[in-house]
């Protein structure tokens, strides 16, 4: 435990030791703060529009329908699909072109601590732009009274979501010296998963139903409703066991090489 | 302290170390001399536990380290060649994480992080990023990280390339008072540095240990010899001693026999080619020769091949006189 807090802690020391953490929080708080404002003002011309019409008294939409559950639904997952690869590149991809992954390697370390070392430090930055997105909602609590039940299973859905992303990402940063690359592939393919489930539409082939399945944001609805289900989260913590079990081979398989 | 045995190390189908065994006592300083690409990188890095070896055993402090890599890896400080420091950190906040993932207890990690700073003169340095640091104070925070936590074994790949003279003869002086509490593997393709420094030298070429023993014995023999490979069958003790004999001879060694056929290895005056000699000698004592050929590369060519050139000894590259000269920060 000792050993995967020391490298978690390298880990977060460097992303703040760059610039790379304070691009991702700007972009993250940018882009959700201009979301936030936009569904807020759609909300409030709405209510004003009901207001002149019926004057019903009681408002017929909530703040948790109409701001909060867009904003993690559509908005959340397309951001962190893009800022979840600067996040990973570098965890493998900058050790193996500065050399350092020697000292990780030949040091009285196992390959899983080190990996959930790198994996913890990660989620310790996301965890600082979930933080963000609580800062943005909590607005709501202060001028508004939303439902804050539905809150914990958003919370804990963005959560398994992110750690989900970066499992995969860091995966993929092991592939190659290059975080260029490394951003490049992992950008690519949670794309591909996020599209994964579009053929639903107009398909329900067994092949289709299996791909939405696979699909990284089908399993985000439920939470985003408010609901916590089993089935989606088994199917997160599936794909971060995965992501850190492929990290694991993929390191084993480096070390043959010179 | 350190165990080699049989090893053998493939890179997919390309063979980069072959049979290599040698042993390591406690304290000792051993060079490991070979060209570019012989496989000295390769043998450090089993010896590390970086990466595994295709056949064979290795064993460091008693630990092998393919079954038990934990305990292996605490006895044993690591100095790639490329000092595998962290550009954005600073020296004292480095030296610390590796202390901690090295296993080096809480409570001493302050006092081990001063020991090694002093030791390896870069504490004026403590708080400075190490990116922004010279090459000569970047491979001195290598070393340091390497003795972090106080290592029985420690293995430095080419600790002197590409520093400059003053640079290198403070590593030399480092190196040789490391000497005795730690036992050292370091590996240079330059002789004199390997005389210099250590107290036995193995030669490596293209994966196989070519030679072993001390700088000056190893130099000794190197002095104008010529080495012939020859296959007899005949009665060993005799041929060798009819082989001693021939003119320009100047001592024969037996190297394995097999089914009554002894290899010899014979060594002559250089620039005197004894072949013709050696056969007649052969021929006429009715023994059988099988095979007589120069030895393929000796070490007179493999020292050839190693760059013979000292920079800390070419006068032109003076010692610099500013002290503060290695700081210089570009």
């Amino acid at each position: 435990m000792r050993n995967i807090l020391a490298v978690a802690g390298k880990e977060l020391r460097a992303y703040f030791h760059s610039p790379i953490a304070y691009l991702v929080m700007t972009v993250y708080a940018v882009l959700c703060g201009y979301f936030f404002y936009s569904f807020t003002a759609v909300y409030v011309v709405q209510t004003f529009r009901m207001q002149a019409m019926g004057g019903m008294g009681a408002m017929p939409t909530s703040l948790n329908e109409m701001i909060i559950r867009p904003l993690f639904e559509g908005v959340l997952t397309v951001v962190l699909l893009l800022l979840i690869p600067l996040i990973t590149m570098r965890l493998y991809a900058e050790e193996k072109r500065s050399g350092t992954i020697e000292l990780l390697l030949t040091s009285p370390l196992t390959d899983l601590q080190i990996i959930l070392g790198k994996f913890f430090g990660a989620l310790g930055l996301y965890a600082v732009l979930m933080l963000l997105t609580f800062l943005y909602i909590g607005v709501l609590f202060l001028y508004g009274n939303p439902n804050a039940k539905p809150l914990i299973a958003q919370a804990l859905g963005l959560f398994l979501f992110g750690a989900a992303l970066l499992a995969l990402g860091m995966w993929f940063s092991t592939f190659t010296k290059n975080q260029i690359i490394a951003g490049s592939v992992s950008l690519a393919i949670f794309l591909l998963l996020y599209v994964l489930d579009w053929g639903t539409a107009y398909s329900s082939s067994p092949v289709q139903r299996v791909l939405s399945y696979m699909a990284l944001t089908t399993h985000f609805d439920n939470f985003a409703k408010g609901v916590i289900d089993l089935g989606d989260t088994v199917y997160y913590v599936s794909v971060i066991v995965l992501g850190v079990f492929l990290t694991g081979r993929s390191v084993e398989a480096l070390k043959g090489r010179p | 302290m350190i165990e080699v045995e049989r090893l053998t190390k493939y890179y997919g189908p390309t063979l980069a170390v072959s049979d290599v065994s040698f042993e390591v006592q406690r304290g000792e300083v051993l060079g490991f001399l070979g060209p570019n690409g012989a496989g000295k990188t390769t043998t450090m890095r089993v010896i590390t536990g970086y990466i595994p070896p295709s056949e064979g055993k290795v064993r460091v402090a008693g630990f092998d380290v393919s079954e038990d890599p934990l305990e292996a890896k605490r006895h044993t400080g690591y100095l790639p060649e490329l000092p595998p420091v962290y550009p954005d950190m600073a020296v004292r906040e480095y030296l610390e994480f590796v202390g901690r993932i090295k296993g080096v207890a809480r409570r001493d990690l302050k006092r081990r992080v001063d020991e090694v700073s002093a030791r390896c003169a870069i504490q004026d340095v403590g708080h400075r990023q190490i990116g922004k640091l010279s090459k000569g104070y970047r491979q001195r925070v290598g070393l340091a990280q390497a003795l972090i936590h106080n290592p029985d074994v420690l293995i430095l790949d080419e600790p002197t390339a590409g520093l400059d003279p003053k640079q290198i003869i403070e590593t030399r002086e480092l190196i040789k008072n490391l000497a005795g509490q730690h036992t050292v593997v370091l590996s240079t393709h330059i002789l004199p540095e390997a005389a210099k420094t250590c107290q036995r030298v193995v030669v490596i070429n293209a994966g196989k240990v070519v030679a072993v023993g001390a700088p000056d014995e190893l130099t000794r023999r190197l002095q104008g010899y010529e080495t012939i490979l020859l296959t007899v069958e005949g009665p060993a003790a005799e041929v060798m001693d009819k082989l001693q004999r021939v003119s320009g001879v100047n001592w024969v060694e037996p190297r394995d026999s097999s089914d009554g056929r002894v290899t010899f290895e014979v060594h002559s005056e250089k620039g005197k080619d004894v072949r013709a000699e050696l056969a007649r000698a052969v021929v006429e004592s009715r023994w059988s020769l099988f095979e007589l050929k120069t030895s393929g590369m000796s070490l007179e060519d493999i020292f050839l091949k190693l760059t013979t050139k000292d920079l800390s000894e070419s006068p032109s590259a003076g010692v610099p006189s500013s002290a503060g000269e290695d700081k210089a920060s570009n």
